[in-house]
């Protein structure tokens, strides 16, 4: 700790950071534009300018930049003195020389940084009579809008995107006063982090393109503290209403998990709640043709109480991508013996596994800001920047971040971008990217290595072997192999927090067992290794702990007679298994009810169709990769019958007079229910504040007595929301808000998303009330670790057969964000990949059509693409991306099939 | 007694002074341009619609009264797609012509609104829009803003310079 004098009053501070840093912590209002808490400082923009004193006698002191001065026991500073005040109301007056008169019309207004520092300052006037420079824009695709003029050249976005993020088609082009930020020509931002410019540009260059169709101003935007529904990282995000439609997502700030990054397909996917797909009423399937006619709740209620009045003859479904509760009322609607997980055997298989790789191993999984602090990173299988795309960026983190610690050496203070970064050069950590097809992460890695499922595994298993002679090693490794896994084993035992990351994307069990081996055998090393698990969905963790059978208990219950009631929750069963299986298992069940958000193949074939809320508009809680249960609270009350699965399940049990659910009367209740009825779940809290709902509504948020006007003059109360402590409204609870609870981040003078900073306990750390969310599962003691004997023979290529192996898409390959036009812009063309040899021994090219029959279905028709990276005899396959039809992963196809 | 006397003095002569009552609505009263009464939406001096939607009028307003969506022409010209006040809210505070960056919201001198339905206190965006630029005659926000539109691409606004170079390498 060090003690600092600011404007005369002492302060105990952290050493190690910077005076920026020190005094916004300290809740201090100084301005600033080019440092950014996650990008750090380089000094360029001159603007949180400070006067810096010698000693208590010296009275003329200097001015120093805040952001590139350390912190020193004893230092005086003054921010308010006037000189320094002058020199910063002058630095902004020189950047608005250039800014164009834009304000009205910028969509950045209203949650600008730059309009918060201009005011900050109190430049007010424009003395500067001459001429203001123009830039001709780029069009830069679906999700970002493009506008130069208003660049006050803070360098942020160059920063950001080429070196934080890691891409390469965007830059700070030509000299002088011309500098220009964009790509070398105009096209797609290919960054699957792109969107995050439009938050890390302090003023309105980058502005997210998807708002701008349905613009509304942050103040008038109804929020809610949510979750990104897309991937199972669970990134904290803050939905934004008005009008009864979601306009646009942003991030919520969680130490933990997104910190300040959120990805493309989280900020872009949330388009899906607003698509004419989706189920806005009750839906009747009749006996003709195709005869679909809406109905009442009631009437769908009345349709559906016989079916499910006796729960031995019904089997529920439920789904990854439905919150807890909503599994859980299913689960008491049908009892706990035929309630089923909604996942494929092989699919629950894998998340089981996880689950108990995870909670019987010594290894942790850890949160996504531990991952960043790792200094060796193994990524075993999973192509992460398409299936969990935070975690890819944390990787990155974790690469980039451990050649800083030489920069200690050389007392360069970590925060101190430009002098670390000239240190380390081009020097990266340790990390090893073995995936069976090209991956993202490649340019960040030390080693790639291509291969089947099996070999990655046996590499895995090498490698642990190497680290920890106790792991079983894996026989006749190739000398290659054998070398690479030394190689890596070495760059490991050298790491004081190596982390493994996996994922259940490619199918293969093995693979899991030898990242676990690998975490295992570091940990018996004496290391702090993390084992991190990547699962599809936003709840894929949760359905694992919760004790649901697999899809194929639900076939067998349904095709033996047993149930004659199907309920299909959340889920679209063409995704998870073949066409006709689906098709079988929805015909032969007498009746088929789904609830669900959108229409899907399961919804156009279910007799009786409720309208779920999307998860935006629905109130639960769901569980990530790290185990971390995160509740997500609605954003605004959606039109129509639209209501919570969890709340239609209700609904049916109180219409079939079933008692299971008559306490149930609101959300609490459910989870109540559920933490008692599964251990597993305990930790899922309750969380309510005393003084008043907390209001979802900024304080400004304007139009409330005119945006209905027209349909009806007498103004109704607003909707009383009995399942959180939130209100729809824009007054209430007053004071800090629990930080799980928070809708967004606001603070008088503070519009920008900066905001966060008088959230936040120090800066860039946890926010004041500690990071949403309690972790289920915590590792065991590693006294003695139960290695994982069973190592894969390695892959040998059948004849004219090859294995299917996933391309996981990162815009596409999820059901609901492809729904948003802007997402569904950015959807590569579905392909099945081959390997130019193989491909060639079959006589086709790429470009040509391969028709492929699996199991005597009817032939798929796909486009063969050349990928020279992926190894031979085996075959890449774009699951889940639209008109893609569902393949198990790690099944064989063969020249017959194929022509 | 005297106060009695004096009341009676003042009655008196107030018979002769001169008559501050009108016959409203044969005669009305003169009201500065500056009275705050009806709102309208001007336009610019080239026609086009003034209001580029930029909320602040909404945000300003005590009242709430005011509630809009901003949309955009194909060329990124930006406007309301509905524009509403509810009168029957309406304080004619008059903030929101001060708030406003592009002289398009203005208060007029016109209190004569009185409706026998309350629903017809709601003015939507054609009951608001004039076809002149009210008492702003030559502000074109347009031509100020940094902003491409239809027929002024960048660096053709007053005080801009043509668009940068970028490829240029002249010092």
């Amino acid at each position: 700790m060090a003690t600092i004098y600011v404007d005369g009053t002492p302060h105990e501070v952290e050493e190690g950071q910077n005076l920026l840093q020190a005094c916004l912590s300290l809740g201090y209002d100084l301005p600033y534009f080019c440092w950014h808490p996650a990008l750090h400082s380089v000094g360029a923009c001159r603007q949180c300018a400070v006067k810096q004193f010698k000693d208590e006698r010296d009275a003329r002191g200097r001015i120093v930049m805040a952001c590139m001065t350390p912190v020193a026991d004893g230092i005086r500073i003054s921010i308010d003195d006037p000189e320094a005040r002058e020199f910063r109301k002058s630095v902004i007056e020189w950047l608005m020389t250039n800014h164009p008169h834009d304000c009205p019309i910028c969509d950045e207004g209203g949650s600008c940084h730059l309009q918060d520092m201009t005011v900050m300052t109190g430049h007010a006037h424009r003395r500067f009579r001459y001429k203001k420079r123009t830039y001709r824009n780029q069009c830069l695709g679906p999700f970002l809008n493009h506008e130069m003029n208003r660049c006050i050249q803070c360098y942020r976005c160059v920063r950001f995107y080429r070196d934080y993020a890691g891409g390469r088609d965007f830059d700070v082009l030509g000299s002088r006063n011309r500098v220009y930020f964009g790509r070398h020509e105009d096209g797609v931002l290919e960054n699957e982090f792109s969107g995050n410019l439009a938050e890390i540009c302090p003023t309105g260059v980058f502005t997210d393109k998807t708002l701008k169709k349905h613009y509304t101003r942050k103040w008038d935007l109804q929020w809610s503290p949510s979750i990104c529904p897309h991937c199972a990282v669970g990134c904290n995000v803050s939905p934004g209403e008005r009008y009864g439609s979601l306009r646009c997502v942003v991030n919520r700030y969680n130490d933990a998990v997104n910190g300040y990054v959120l990805c493309d397909r989280g900020r872009f996917g949330y388009e899906y709640v607003n698509s004419e797909k989706r189920i806005r009423g009750p839906l009747a399937r009749g006996a003709g043709e195709n005869a679909v006619e809406a109905v009442s709740k009631g009437t769908a209620l009345e349709r559906i109480r016989p079916w499910i009045s006796e729960p031995e003859r019904v089997v529920g479904i439920g789904s990854p991508r439905a919150s807890l509760e909503s599994n859980f009322a299913l689960r008491a609607l049908v009892g706990p013996e035929r309630f089923v997980a909604g996942m494929s055997d092989p699919e629950l298989r894998l998340a089981r596994r996880a689950v108990s790789i995870l909670r019987d191993g010594p290894a942790a999984p850890p949160s996504v800001a531990e991952i960043e602090a790792c200094d060796a990173v193994v990524v075993l299988g999973e192509d992460l920047t398409n299936s969990a795309p935070r975690l890819a960026l944390a990787v990155r983190q974790a690469v980039r971040r451990q050649p800083t610690e030489k920069a200690a050496r050389f007392k360069i203070p970590a925060w101190d971008a430009a002098a670390v970064a000239y240190c380390c050069q081009n020097e990266k950590g340790p990390l090893l990217v073995a995936t069976p097809a090209p991956d993202r992460l490649d340019d960040a890695a030390t080693w790639t290595r291509r291969a089947a499922p099996d070999d990655v595994a046996r590499l895995g298993f090498a490698i642990a072997h190497a680290v920890c002679s106790a792991s079983p090693a894996p026989d006749a490794m190739s000398e290659a192999d054998r070398s690479l896994a030394e190689e890596v084993a070495r760059a490991l035992k050298d790491a004081k927090r190596p982390a493994v990351l996996t994922g259940v994307s490619c199918g293969s069990e093995d693979v899991l067992r030898a990242a676990a081996n690998l975490a295992w055998a570091l940990r018996a090393e004496g290391k702090d290794a993390r084992l991190s698990i990547a699962l599809p969905e936003c709840n894929s963790m949760g359905l694992a702990l919760m004790d649901g059978g697999s899809l194929d208990q639900a076939i067998e219950a349904v095709e033996n007679g047993s149930a004659q009631t199907l309920v299909v929750l959340e889920n679209d069963l063409f995704r998870r298994m073949e066409k006709t299986k689906a098709e079988r298992l929805l015909e032969s069940a007498q009746h088929a009810i789904a609830i669900d958000c959108v229409e899907n193949p399961t919804t156009a074939r279910a007799e009786i169709v409720l309208p779920a809320a999307a998860l935006y508009e629905a109130s639960g809680t769901v569980v990530n990769n790290e185990g971390r249960a995160q509740r997500f609270d609605r954003c605004y009350v959606a039109e129509d019958n639209i209501q919570d699965g969890w709340r239609w399940l209700i609904d049916a049990m109180s219409a079939a007079r079933r008692s299971e659910a008559k306490d149930w009367t609101s959300l609490d209740d459910v989870r109540a229910a559920m933490t008692e009825a599964l251990p597993a779940l305990a930790g899922v809290a309750q969380l309510r504040v005393e003084g008043g709902k907390i209001p979802r509504q900024p304080h400004r948020y304007s139009g409330r007595t005119a945006m209905r006007a027209h349909i009806d003059m007498s103004e109704p109360t607003p909707p009383e929301d009995a399942d959180s402590p939130l209100a729809f409204s824009m007054e209430g609870y007053s004071g800090a808000e629990p930080p799980a609870l928070q809708p967004f981040f606001w603070s008088p003078g503070w519009n920008s998303p900066s905001a966060v900073n008088k959230h936040q306990r120090e800066i860039g750390g946890a926010l004041r009330g500690g990071s949403p969310g309690i972790r289920l599962i915590e590792a065991a003691p590693s006294e003695k670790i139960v290695w994982f004997e069973e190592i894969p023979q390695a892959f040998s290529r059948r004849p004219d057969e090859w294995l299917l192996v996933p391309l996981s898409r990162i815009f596409g390959g999820e059901e609901l964000s492809v729904l948003s036009p802007a997402v569904a812009e950015r959807v590569a063309a579905a392909c099945i990949a081959m390997n130019p040899k193989d491909a060639e021994a079959l006589g086709l090219k790429a470009g040509d059509e391969a028709e492929i029959r699996l199991g005597g279905t009817e032939p798929i028709r796909q486009p063969l693409a050349d990928m020279k990276e992926l190894p031979e005899g085996v075959a890449g396959w774009p699951s889940g991306l639209p008109g893609v039809e569902w393949v198990e992963m790690l099944s064989w196809i063969g020249r017959k099939g194929t022509d | 007694m005297l106060s009695a006397l004096k009341t009676i003095w003042l009655v008196l002569r107030h018979m002769f002074h001169r008559r501050v009552t009108v016959q409203y609505p044969e005669t009305s009263n003169y009201l500065a341009p500056r009275y705050r009464g009806r709102i309208v939406l001007t336009r610019d001096p080239d026609g086009e619609e003034r209001c580029v939607a930029c909320y602040l009028c909404a945000a300003v307003c005590p009242v709430d009264c005011i509630s809009l969506q901003a949309t955009e022409d194909e060329h990124g010209r930006r406007y309301p797609e509905f524009f509403r006040i509810n009168f029957s809210r309406c304080i004619f505070c008059g903030f929101c012509e001060e708030a406003c960056p592009t002289y398009s919201i203005q208060l007029t001198p016109d209190n004569e609104m009185s409706e026998y339905k309350r629903k017809n206190l709601v003015y939507e965006k054609d009951d608001l829009l004039i076809s002149g630029p009210g008492k702003y005659h030559d502000y074109n926000f347009y031509r100020v803003a940094g902003l491409a539109i239809q027929g002024k691409d960048k660096g053709e606004a007053e005080n801009e310079e043509p668009p940068v170079d970028v490829r240029s390498l002249l010092p």
